[in-house]
């Protein structure tokens, strides 16, 4: 689960448009080779985020 | 009447407005594909309507060029009806969207598409209760099939006699309460007249959205009002306003999916989570990138040299029987023979490789493998400074550099769209495959052309890290993000109808060119001018150690690049090419055409996405590219061959 996104308006405002805000679940898929992207799944869609940006995303885990 | 289709990316609008239009905008699966707005004529129940496809945006809030343009459009106050075409397997995040075009006031109709997607995924959706909750028509669709399009557009038109619009689900209590006293500030004490409705300004302003921001009129008390009421928002919900709004709009958005839809049975496993556990495997991913594009180019070269050799032979017999019926050396021989040559090499060299390098294309588009690749690739671009969203125009560039420049518009920074833009166009085209193809492969052998390919894409990656060093980006880059699509099925009427629409270009705008380009070389030989410009050109070609007859040829090339290779055989006077070229002669030529200046076309969309500047150094960058490497591959295989 989200709990926080560091960064300022733009972060929050391109990860929102994706669907991904603090409180929601959001489940780890796949890492990229050579820190390579991530490959997340958010309310049905699978987005692969670089990870400059993930590193930006605070989770908790949940079951 | 205008109808606006309007919605988040790769959604299927521009698949919607095919079925009305024709084929008319390029679809695929991958999200970002429509960049610039298309419009059609079309009558509905007699109405004569204009409809138009617009950029797919995640939110009315500044983004990228490609959404900003798909904004403007909606809020120019011309758009009479909008449709929203939203994937019904994405509902959560498709209706914040949804929210936001309902505070526009205008009259609306949502096209739940892509509902076979949704059932796959156990989506339930109750048509009925969500468009009584937003008090909008809501219409099931699959636009891939064609299903429900027809009621769709039934209830476009009757909402557009009604001229209802939909009902604004609100957020909490305290939100609203300060919409409300800002709009009523705006409205009674500033006397503020914006062509947008009230609410949806008040909102954006509490969202701090620069563009709305910027249009305030230069009165300190307003942007002074709209910070007090944002510091209130931040003060009683601990985090800053632009979040507060977005939150509230996320909740709307989850609690109106809960009420409508519910979840009827686990998504269904399919072969595609089993695919996509390999395509994008760290390791066999790359793996399978590499065959993709192995299998990719022999296919095109099994097919091209197939047709090829007995096309070309059919073109000389011709060309004697042509010999046999003017006298050589008159004026009407040289005409005819340019004549011919125009429309023979558009048959015999160009089109056996371009149709089957175009379905390639399209297959691979709308299966939806190219975002994978992007992933796979996002490490590697990060090398070179840029990130995998770039890999997007490179691969287009393959078809044509024209819209790779334009699919640029999907980078947010212009810093990156300025570097993506230069090297897109180092990317061989179609046209310049057909010459890799049609003079390397088919007169050295496939493995020198696959050569070609690997030395530009290494060239491309260093070019990528020199431009990047010497236009560093002022912003901090957010780095990849990417929505990655669930493969399709490609629905073959439409890669069919897509690449149609691809060759079709060709026919249509560059086939003439090439004929009338024959025919003015043919001219040129027989006024005696070619010889002039072979003689200015004689340096270059002398460095390059090629005939001084192709001179003329490189300048042709700059109108197509097709029209190089053509006139290629014309200048020497002969198709058996390698009686009058050695093999070095042929890797020279083609490496530098590959490189050298864009063409014409090219130079026109990167002067519109860049700036006359940018296209400068482009033309300059690409050639000073072209003349090293051609040179280097002289040296080189000059060392080699002996």
């Amino acid at each position: 689960m989200v709990t926080d996104i560091q960064g300022g308006q733009g972060v929050r405002q391109r990860l929102g448009q994706m669907g991904i805000h603090p409180g929601d679940t959001i489940t780890m898929l796949r890492y990229g080779a050579l820190r390579g992207p991530i490959l997340i799944e958010v309310h049905g869609s699978q987005v692969a985020l670089g990870r400059g940006i993930a590193s930006r995303i605070i989770v908790e885990e949940v079951q | 009447m205008r109808i606006a289709l309007a919605g988040q990316p790769n959604c299927g609008k521009s698949t919607i407005f095919n079925t009305i239009a024709g084929y008319k905008a390029i679809t695929s699966n991958f999200p970002g594909t429509t960049v610039k707005y298309t419009e059609t004529q079309t009558h509905i129940n007699g109405h004569t309507c204009t409809c138009v496809d617009l950029p797919g945006t995640y939110s009315l809030t500044s983004g990228d060029p490609a959404e900003v343009e798909a904004r403007n459009h909606l809020l120019s106050g011309e758009v009479d009806v909008i449709i929203n075409v939203i994937d019904a397997s994405l509902l959560i995040r498709s209706l914040e969207l949804t929210l936001q075009l309902l505070e526009l006031e205008v009259p609306m109709v949502l096209c739940l598409n892509m509902m076979d997607e949704s059932q796959r995924k156990g989506i339930q959706i109750d048509i009925e209760k969500l468009s009584k909750l937003l008090d909008i028509p809501v219409v099931p669709t699959i636009a891939t099939t064609g299903k429900g399009l027809k009621p769709l557009f039934m209830e476009v038109v009757r909402i557009l006699e009604e001229k209802k619009t939909g009902i604004i689900p609100h957020f909490s209590r305290d939100v609203e309460d300060i919409i409300r006293q800002l709009i009523l500030d705006l409205r009674t004490e500033f006397k503020l007249q914006h062509h947008v409705p009230s609410r949806f300004l008040a909102v954006k302003l509490l969202e701090n959205d620069s563009f709305f921001v910027d249009t305030l009129p230069d009165n300190d008390d307003v942007s002074f009002r709209v910070k007090r009421y944002q510091a209130k928002l931040e003060e009683s919900h601990g985090v800053p306003a632009d979040e507060v709004i977005s939150s509230e709009r996320h909740a709307l958005a989850m609690n109106l999916s809960e009420k409508a839809s519910e979840v009827v049975h686990p998504p269904q496993r399919d072969i595609r989570i089993v695919i996509d556990h390999w395509a994008m495997h760290r390791v066999f991913g790359y793996v399978i990138l590499a065959v993709v594009f192995y299998a990719f180019f022999n296919f095109i070269f099994s097919i091209g040299e197939y047709l090829e050799a007995p096309l070309m032979n059919l073109f000389n017999q011709w060309m004697n029987q042509l010999k046999g019926s003017f006298r050589e050396g008159s004026l009407s021989f040289f005409l005819s023979a340019g004549v011919l040559q125009g429309i023979m090499g558009g048959v015999a060299i160009v089109l056996p490789y371009l149709v089957p390098f175009l379905i390639g294309l399209s297959l691979l588009e709308d299966v939806g493998y190219l975002p994978r690749a992007a992933f796979l690739m996002d490490v590697f671009m990060h090398r070179i400074g840029l990130h995998g969203k770039a890999v997007i125009p490179f691969i287009l560039g393959y078809g044509c550099s024209v819209p790779a420049v334009m699919a640029t518009r999907i980078l947010e920074f212009p810093q990156h769209r300025f570097i993506v833009s230069i090297l897109a166009t180092m990317i061989p085209c179609a046209a310049r495959i057909t010459i890799i193809f049609a003079l390397v492969a088919f007169f050295i052998g496939p493995n020198a052309a696959l050569g070609i390919f690997a030395l530009n894409i290494l060239v491309v990656a260093i070019s990528g890290k020199i431009l990047s060093l010497l236009f560093p980006y002022p912003e901090a880059s957010l780095g990849l993000i990417l929505e990655i699509p669930a493969y399709q099925l490609p629905p073959l009427r439409n890669t069919l109808k897509k690449s149609w629409y691809r060759v079709r270009e060709f026919i249509v705008i560059a086939w003439p060119i090439l004929i009338i380009g024959s025919v003015l070389l043919a001219l040129m030989e027989y006024g005696g001018i070619e010889k002039h410009i072979d003689w200015i050109l004689s340096p270059l070609t002398r460095l390059l150690g090629l005939p001084v007859s192709v001179g003329t040829t490189l300048i042709f090339g700059l109108l197509r690049k097709e029209l190089s290779m053509i006139m290629l055989t014309q200048a020497l006077g002969t198709t058996q090419v390698l009686t009058v070229m050695t093999k070095t002669q042929i890797m020279v030529f083609t490496v530098f055409v590959t490189f050298y200046i864009p063409c014409l076309a090219t130079i026109a969309a990167l002067w519109r996405e860049i700036g006359k500047k940018g296209a400068l150094l482009a033309i300059l960058f690409t050639l000073s590219v072209a003349i090293i490497l051609a040179l280097m591959t002289r040296i080189f295989l000059g060392i080699i061959l002996g």
